[in-house]
């Protein structure tokens, strides 16, 4: 008995869109599954009703609507609520598939890196357009902080500026990476089960109690981190985007 | 391929297979670049559409019915509130309106009362008049039959004593002095 953790990963072309170059392009089990997000979404916000009592399908959607809604306005105030479609779009659709993709079985958008580094540089552009056409060459206070002594202002500059090309590597691969381990991790642990109980019998069976025990642990554990991955992405865009909105700190 | 490496050795043999410039299914999936076109135009697709649902559907029509919700509250308090009030004007109406009720029946009941006395006061005077008219009738009537029993005395008096001399001397006495001597008896 094999344990292959990377195997989940595998991204299975099902037929062919068509060409762009020399590349082919796919509709792979990724895209599957991006289908699947945002059927389970539309289904959730369309079908839900808007009765006056919600019922528990409705109460889902309005929790998860007042949810993103709150998160905006208190990280980039009212003003943030012109990209409330936007964020909320970015929650949902990576909330969703990280919690589909933790049934057994099923394909994980979020843990190739190429996503998330497509949803973090649709953020990065969309600040840095969105900052610039808004504010013009004030935008650019956001690199030119306020107190800080002239001689070290050009050291800090540098700083802010990296740190702000660095946004959306560290925006993407947080999620990236927080997915693609806690899958690894499941898969391992959930396979010590399987290989004791093959390689040791009766004995092995036993002995996997140990190792059942903390895939399920860790099976709660990566429900948690697909919710909160999806937070601290959409929270991410939040506080980027309030800089668009209020540059100069 | 991947299912040869297998286990803990699984990256480290990918980022191997990938250095040698990795066919698909050879490498760590995440890193095939092979697979890079695909997946981001998938995602593009996809994201735009939930984008255009979530901004043209979704968020309206949750967002609606949200604000519904949220206007039927404020204007079922409202009406509560209106309501409110207009029980509490109407009980202190109804407050006012017993207590203007209670003094008006007072007044009511003390007016029928001093008529009422005023009523037998006045009757029991014109009885007690009556009364009185009727006794004073009486007395008179009382006197003049006694008057009356005492002249016919008086005539009984003096025929009796005119019988009594006649028969006693056998002389027939003058009337008036046996009136004159009853009289003087009838003072004495």
């Amino acid at each position: 008995m094999k344990i292959d953790p990377i195997h989940q990963f595998n991204i299975e072309p099902l037929f062919t869109i068509g060409h762009i170059g020399n590349h082919t392009i796919a509709f792979t089990n990724s895209s599957l599954y991006m289908l699947v997000a945002v059927a389970i979404i539309s289904l959730l916000m369309l079908a839900s009703g808007t009765q006056l009592v919600p019922g528990r399908l409705q109460s889902v959607a309005e929790i998860s609507y007042e949810f993103v809604a709150s998160t905006i306005r208190s990280t980039a105030g009212s003003e943030g609520m012109k990209f409330f479609p936007l964020i909320f779009s970015l929650f949902m659709f990576i909330c969703v598939s990280n919690l589909v993709g933790i049934i057994p079985y099923t394909f994980t958008i979020s843990s190739h890196l190429i996503v998330t580094a497509g949803l973090a540089l649709l953020v990065f552009f969309t600040v840095l357009i969105y900052g610039i056409a808004k504010n013009g060459v004030k935008f650019f206070k956001i690199f030119v902080p306020h107190g800080v002594p002239g001689y070290v202002l050009p050291l800090v500059m540098f700083i802010e500026v990296l740190s702000f090309f660095l946004r959306p590597v560290s925006h993407s691969i947080r999620l990236f990476a927080n997915m693609l381990a806690g899958h690894i991790a499941l898969k391992v642990f959930a396979g010590f089960v399987a290989m004791l109980g093959f390689s040791l019998g009766a004995i092995g069976w036993v002995g996997g109690v140990l190792p059942l025990a903390l895939t399920i642990a860790l099976y709660a554990l990566e429900i948690l981190v697909a919710f909160l991955q999806a937070y601290v992405f959409a929270i991410l865009t939040c506080i980027y985007l309030n800089d668009a909105i209020h540059p100069g700190h | 391929m991947a299912e040869s490496h297998g286990g803990a050795k699984g990256p480290a043999a990918g980022a191997h297979t990938e250095a040698d410039g990795g066919h698909h299914g050879g490498g760590f999936p995440p890193f095939e670049s092979s697979t890079f076109a695909s997946q981001l135009v998938s995602l593009a697709i996809f994201f735009v559409l939930l984008y255009v649902i979530v901004s043209k559907l979704a968020l309206p029509k949750v967002g609606g019915a949200i604000e519904a919700r949220q206007n039927k509250i404020e204007g079922d308090l409202t009406e509560a509130q209106k309501l409110k009030d207009q029980s509490e004007a109407a009980l202190k109406a109804y407050e006012s309106e017993l207590a203007s009720a209670r003094t008006r029946a007072q007044a009511i009941g003390n007016e029928s009362r001093d008529k009422a006395n005023a009523q037998a006061d006045a009757e029991r005077k014109a009885l007690e008049e009556q009364l009185a008219a009727k006794l004073a009738g009486a007395e008179k009537t009382i006197a003049s039959t006694r008057a009356a029993a005492m002249s016919n005395v008086r005539g009984i008096a003096a025929d009796a004593a005119g019988q009594i001399v006649q028969q006693l001397t056998g002389v027939v006495p003058d009337a008036a002095s046996v009136n004159a001597a009853v009289d003087a008896s009838l003072k004495g």
